[in-house]
């Protein structure tokens, strides 16, 4: 029944786990509940026995989750290589996840386990999460493609999720069909191409019905009616046209049902390119001037149309220009910031330092950390989407100048600048719910291909690519420069970028709003119900309990005092030279711009000069750039007004949370930033108690404790809490097994020591 | 006078000045200014003059120099808000003119500062007159003054402070503390004339069962005479840190049966000890290295209760290499196109993975109940580091504010680190091969702790700051000279002013707030360089760009909340104290000052 590799992977472990044993009897005393340590033979476990205990124990389905397949008993190996430890349980593949069940009891689940997901579990892998399979055999790994799968199975399998954890499961001891089915399962349901309909948030949301409670409490705005998009405008004081024309879809399938334009942008002007080239409005600034974004056409093509779509161009140059003081500057992403494709093959390489097989492994890869990290170049990425929204910043903030970002699709760079320019200057996106409008009216209304570049149904990886998570990365810098600035926390942010791999969660699902609507309609008039509702993300409910949730707000901000709250400035003084002389600036990029010749025309019929300072502008604009950064820094630092970046070398850093929280190695026990955090919080905590007394004596609901009473003080916190809770006390240190021998450079290698004096002792 | 104390913020904001101490003494009322600062008691004025600052981050900078014996202080004028500089002579690792009287262009001809603190200073004058040539001369000698037969500013400072410094260390104190002497280890005075070994402190602890006359046979095989002595014992398991310097072992493969039989005393100390481990902080070609000169390791042929292990630390030379690597890319500006490899290539934080995890291993062993002897080959640079780290992990007594002081008075100052060689305190040869920033690398260290365990330590990272600055500063006596018998004989306590007098002085300023004392856990920081990070608000705190946060945004938060709940918890108490004499009740009716309203500003984010 058991094959050769089955046997002989078997008898490794066994031969190892008098070592493990030996680990186990010395730390025994402290971790709560030793492990299991695979003394036997396979043939030595009774089979039957487990089965009938393994009856019992199944995942707790969600609603409209079924089973395919399941396997017993299955051995999850824990990272650590050379104890060979591991659990045994059964491995089930539904319709939602990967899930391991132990057949151990599940005693310290309940302590500790504040942070605890209510979709999945920690040993639960959402389908859409698995990032890449591999088959385990001695001490290599190969990758699992789709296709190559034939008949036979191996005898352990390796998964990296999305998230960054590594599962290692040994099939070894399962019987030969089980195990084929499992694999086979897994394998077709996380790597085959599928149909959205497979998606599990399609059978979840059948059987769920949505309050849309949360979400009015959280009052996100979604961007999906007249009045959001409205209200924005009155917000910013923005002074621009509320398009409804494309309410059905009819100018465009790319663009959202409901939009803004530059008042002089006609009726006309919509039909003619199917929405091609139409200034989006994004954000007014204070001063009028604002900023937008448009998919262009494809540069230079000197087709037929060339000549009907520069006078169009012209035409809505002008229109953007007309918004605030005659002056525009375009921006063509594309030409200064990295493709799609880059991204994702740079978060390729960089993701591969924390998806880490073994210790061995891990030691090896430390000691050529720093130069690794600079060769898979994605924190040169985060460094060109801040420097690029710093720049469009200074244009707005400085100059009162409109921009015009451009990109192909308009949906990819044009997300990540715009929305960062916004979170850089507008305060209120830096709260938790302006953040989640943001995202709303930025990403899903601006109709980023979540669903390709998330590639959840294994079809074209060429449009796979980590856009957004780029996006919550380059927040994440701001984040840790200006905490208070922010209202909620790193936590926050990694949850959230964790989500996206759900698929539950309609946010995520779509490429734009027409194939949301799109496909959402058929179901429900199959469903005979109203329109399907799926869950949003902003739902945190879906996931997380109220007391989880605490996590997400950031113990350091501190909203804006009434007092504090001016109105906004109308006007200062630099800007009144500019009203005196309107027709100061047409700027447009400086790089070779598609624009130049349109500008140049432009000019004559605005009848404006161009400034001598952009003659020689690539230098310039980064030593404006500069100066403008430098110039905002000197002033006191304010955490409700504009935050620029720093994005010198060592301000610009590795996401700890996010990547290292699953490495057994760089647990940090007893310490991390968390320690700190949870100090804060308790003080709050205390301090708010105190207030809800003073406030009235007594009759205050108490309930509300805050994160404060979710991690009681048994609990010892560790640089991964709240994400990862400790149950084996370990406290063996890591001591790094790879050290540098070469370290010795340059002359003194030879020359020990400070003992050189030491010749005449003796 | 305390009160006097606590109304001055210490101020470092302006960017250039780190030593505004403001000495709040009754003095102070009729001190003499330096420009706007007051000057130190003891302190004098020597020159003044116009010159240019060509500071690198803003350009020229036209002003004036003020020159004492401390200081080099600069202010500018015409510009606001002004530039200052304000650096302790003691800093200064070099001093050279720059271009001739027949230089060309602009600001060319002047003087070129070299700091020991990770900044250059260039000045520049008139071209005519030999404009330079009083004050080149006066800074020289006044920078270097023991190369000029002059005295270091520590010993003519008359500053007065209410604490004695000198008193924060007591060995027999701190020895007692840690429950010695006890039936295994005693403490002897044999070294009380320094007869022993002159560069370890009078009072030494050494196990019971060996004699005077053993310990004096086991200094002849041990380089210097630095035999094995007790650092630190655990309290439960017994188990003992002991740190001496390298064998005499030579090409010839010495044996003393003396020195054999000491360590395996040391075993025997502990009985859960089967073998005693020998920590060599070296890298192992570098002990072997050692022979030729007379030095060498523990054979284990010799020694067959005991494993050595080899940690990989390199010598002096090559960290000096590696900060000065670490200059370049980050003074004056920072290295911008290849950040992290340039990093990389500096080594510098490789070194200090390097001498954390050999401290996590030295305190493992002592958690796992064996006794461990650790050196290096003189026993003062690398043995330091790792003994006093494995102290800090093990023993939360060393992470309060005092505990820190006597750490490293204990291991690092009376057990003879060479400060005096490694920095070379006013001596001119700034070239000389002794210099080596370890005490710098271990302070690294200790940062690194700080930020893993940011609740762990009852200092925070302006101790550390202040440490450094005042190593380099001369202006106390804490870091002077090589060994504790070259101090007696410079009669230091009785002449200077101790740091921690200083310190202990201005005690607010160095505490961390979010210290949460916890005393049963042993402290494993990750050596990982995942988790290593330059220290930027030292490394880099001269370059603007960088911001510099006075308070971090979540000490202030804390401190704030803190005030908060001291203010709630008085008002509360008023109101129940009122509500018990008088029973009315409208006490709902907001008083005009009811808390809720005069927080607004503090409005939590829920």
């Amino acid at each position: 029944m058991l094959s050769g590799g089955g046997g002989g992977s078997g008898g490794g472990g066994g031969g190892a786990g008098g070592g493990g044993g030996a680990g186990g009897g010395s730390g025994g005393g402290r971790s709560p509940k030793p492990s299991f340590v695979s003394y036997v033979t396979p043939e030595e476990i009774n089979l039957t026995e487990k089965e009938i205990s393994r009856k019992e124990k199944q995942p707790d389905l969600l609603q409209g989750e079924v089973i395919f397949c399941s396997a017993s008993p299955i051995r999850k190996c824990t990272q650590d290589d050379f104890s060979q430890r591991g659990i045994f349980g059964s491995l089930f593949c539904t319709n939602f996840r990967i899930s391991f069940i132990s057949d151990e009891t599940q005693l310290e689940e309940e302590e500790g386990q504040v942070f605890k997901n209510k979709l999945y579990g920690e040993n639960d892998i959402p389908l859409t999460c698995v990032d890449n399979i591999y088959r385990g055999f001695d001490e290599k790994k190969k990758l699992i493609t789709s296709g190559s799968v034939r008949n036979k199975y191996p005898s352990k399998i390796i998964i990296h999720c999305k998230d960054l954890r590594v599962f290692q499961f040994s099939l070894a001891f399962a019987k030969e069909e089980d195990a084929k089915k499992i694999f086979q399962g897994i394998v077709h349901h996380c790597l085959e191409p599928k149909s959205l309909k497979c998606i599990f948030a399609f059978s979840y949301s059948e059987k769920m019905t949505f309050s849309s409670e949360n979400q009015t409490k959280l009052k996100t705005v979604m961007f999906d009616s007249m009045v959001d998009w409205a209200q924005e405008m009155k917000r910013t004081k923005g002074n621009c046209k509320l398009v409804s024309a494309n309410a059905d879809f009819n100018i465009s399938t790319k663009l959202p049902q409901f939009f803004i334009v530059p008042l002089a942008v006609s009726e006309e002007d919509f039909t003619q390119f199917q929405g091609k080239g139409i200034p989006i409005w994004c954000w007014s600034h204070h001063s009028g001037c604002a900023l937008f974004k448009t998919a262009s056409l494809p540069l230079m093509q000197e087709d037929g149309c060339s000549q009907s779509y520069r006078t169009y161009m012209e035409r809505m140059l002008n229109a953007v220009a007309q918004n605030h003081l005659y002056s525009v500057k375009t921006e063509e992403l594309p030409e200064t910031l990295p493709t799609i494709q880059d991204i994702q093959q740079s978060y390729n390489k960089f993701k591969q330092f924390f998806l880490v097989d073994n210790t061995t492994e891990f030691w090896m890869s430390d000691v050529k950390w720093f130069s690794s990290l600079e060769n898979s170049g994605w924190l040169d990425i985060i460094r060109q989407c801040l420097t690029k929204a710093v720049e469009v910043v200074e244009c707005l903030e400085n100059e009162n100048t409109n921009v015009l970002i451009m990109e192909e699709e308009g949906s990819d760079l044009c997300c990540v600048i715009s929305s960062l320019v916004q979170v850089m200057l507008d305060p209120h996106f830096r709260t938790l719910e302006g953040f989640q409008s943001l995202v709303q009216k930025e990403w899903v209304a601006g109709g980023h291909h979540f669903l390709d570049r998330c590639n959840y149904l294994h079809k074209d990886k060429e449009l796979q690519s980590p856009v957004f998570l780029l996006f919550l990365e380059c927040v994440w810098q701001l984040l840790q420069q200006y905490a208070p600035a922010f209202q909620f926390s790193e936590t926050y942010l990694t949850v959230l970028s964790d989500s996206v791999d759900v698929s539950v969660f309609s946010t995520f699902l779509f490429n734009s709003p027409h194939h949301r609507a799109t496909t959402i309609q058929p179901v429900s008039l199959l469903a005979q119900k109203g329109p399907l509702n799926l869950p949003t993300v902003w739902d945190w409910s879906v996931q997380f309990n109220s007391a989880a949730q605490d996590f997400f707000t950031n113990p350091l901000y501190v909203e804006k005092s009434r007092q504090d709250k001016v109105p906004r400035k109308t006007f200062r003084p630099k800007h009144q030279r500019h009203q005196s002389l309107p027709s100061t600036a047409f700027k447009s990029s400086p790089k070779k711009s598609f624009f130049k010749d349109e500008t140049d025309s432009l000019k004559k019929m605005l009848r404006v000069k161009r400034i001598s300072r952009w003659l020689n502008p690539t230098d310039l604009t980064q030593s404006t750039t500069r100066e403008f950064y430098e110039a905002w820094q000197r002033k006191p630092l304010d955490y409700h007004g504009l935050l620029l970046p720093c994005v010198d070398g060592p301000a610009l850093r590795v996401w700890a949370q996010r990547y290292l929280r699953w490495l057994p190695e760089v647990q940090i026990f007893g310490g991390g930033a968390m320690t700190l955090e949870k100090k804060l919080v308790d003080l709050l905590a205390e301090v708010r108690e105190l207030r809800g007394k003073l406030d009235w004596h007594c009759s205050v609901d108490f309930s509300h404790r805050g994160a404060a009473a979710l991690a009681g003080s048994s609990v010892r916190l560790s640089s991964a809490f709240p994400f990862f809770v400790s149950r084996t006390w370990s406290f063996k240190p890591a001591i790094p097994s790879c050290l540098q021998k070469n370290l010795i450079t340059g002359t003194f290698a030879d020359k020990e020591d400070e003992d050189s004096e030491c010749l005449g002792v003796i | 006078m305390a009160e006097i104390e606590s109304c001055f913020v210490f101020n470092a904001s302006t960017k250039q000045s780190i030593f505004l101490c403001f000495q709040a003494s009754n003095e102070s009322l009729k001190m003499e200014l330096l420009a706007d600062v007051p000057l130190l008691p003891g302190e004098e004025r020597v020159i003044d003059k116009d010159i240019i600052y060509i500071c690198p981050f803003n350009g020229p900078v036209k002003g004036r120099v003020f020159i004492t014996n401390y200081r080099l202080f600069f202010r500018s004028v015409d510009v606001d808000p002004a530039v200052t500089l304000n650096v302790p002579l003691g800093v200064i690792s070099r001093v050279e003119k720059m271009g001739g009287a027949s230089s060309r262009g602009e600001n060319s001809y002047g003087l070129d500062i070299t700091c020991k603190d990770m900044r250059n200073l260039r000045f520049a004058l008139k071209q005519e007159g030999h404009s330079r040539r009083d004050i080149f001369d006066i800074l020289f000698r006044y920078a270097f003054p023991l190369s000029h037969g002059l005295q270091l500013f520590a010993f003519l400072s008359q500053e007065k402070y209410q604490e004695n410094g000198w008193t924060v260390y007591n060995p027999v104190q701190e020895f007692r503390r840690q429950g010695l002497p006890n039936d295994q280890w005693r403490i002897t005075f044999l070294n009380n004339n320094y007869e022993l070994c002159d560069t370890y402190p009078t009072i030494l602890v050494v196990p019971y069962s060996a004699s005077d006359e053993d310990l004096r046979k086991v200094a002849t095989f041990r380089s210097r005479g630095r035999i094995p002595v007790l650092s630190w014992i655990h309290p439960e398991n017994q188990a003992v840190i002991t740190r001496c310097s390298q064998p005499l072992v030579g090409m010839s493969g010495k044996r003393n049966r003396d020195d054999e039989r000491y360590l395996d005393i040391i075993r025997a100390t502990n009985k859960m000890t089967s073998k005693l481990t020998i920590f060599d902080a070296r890298p192992n070609v570098n002990a072997v290295a050692n022979k030729a000169t007379g030095g060498g390791y523990e054979g284990e042929d010799a020694y067959q209760n005991a494993e050595l292990v080899f940690l990989d630390i390199h010598n002096i030379h090559v960290m000096r290499e590696s900060l000065k690597k670490l200059k370049d890319i980050v003074y004056p500006n920072v290295e911008e196109s290849h950040w992290l490899s340039s990093l990389e290539s500096t080594h510098w934080l490789e070194h200090i993975k390097l001498v954390l995890s050999g401290a996590i291993q030295v305190a493992d062993k002592i958690s796992t109940g064996s006794s461990v002897v650790v050196h290096c080959s003189d026993g003062w640079d690398r043995t330091a580091q790792l003994t006093s780290l494995a102290m800090l992990m093990l023993d939360s007594y060393y992470r309060t504010f005092r505990g820190f002081q006597v750490l490293l008075e204990k291991e690092w100052i009376s057990f003879g680190h060479k400060f005096a060689s490694r920095i070379g305190h006013g001596d001119k040869n700034h070239a000389d091969a002794d210099r080596s920033p370890i005490f710098l690398q271990f302070i690294d260290c200790v940062w690194q702790m700080t930020k893993q365990f940011p609740t762990a330590f009852e200092f925070n990272e302006r101790l550390l700051v202040a440490v450094l600055d005042h190593l380099y500063s001369c202006r106390f006596g804490t870091f002077l000279y090589n060994c504790e018998s070259a101090r007696d004989a410079n009669e230091v306590k009785m002449k200077t002013v101790s740091l921690w007098s200083f310190i202990n002085s201005d005690r607010a300023s160095y505490i961390n707030p979010f210290y949460t004392v916890e005393f049963v856990h042993v402290l494993y920081p990750v050596a990982s360089m995942r988790h290593l990070e330059l220290w930027v608000s030292y490394y880099i705190r001269w370059n603007p760009r960088i911001r510099q946060q006075q308070h971090s945004p979540m000490e202030q938060r804390y401190k704030e909340l803190l005030a908060l709940k001291e203010q709630y918890l008085r008002k509360l108490e008023e109101l129940q104290l009122s509500d018990s004499t008088s029973h009315l009740s409208n006490s709902t009716a907001p008083s005009p000052s009811t808390p809720s309203q005069r927080v607004t500003h503090l409005q939590t984010p829920f």
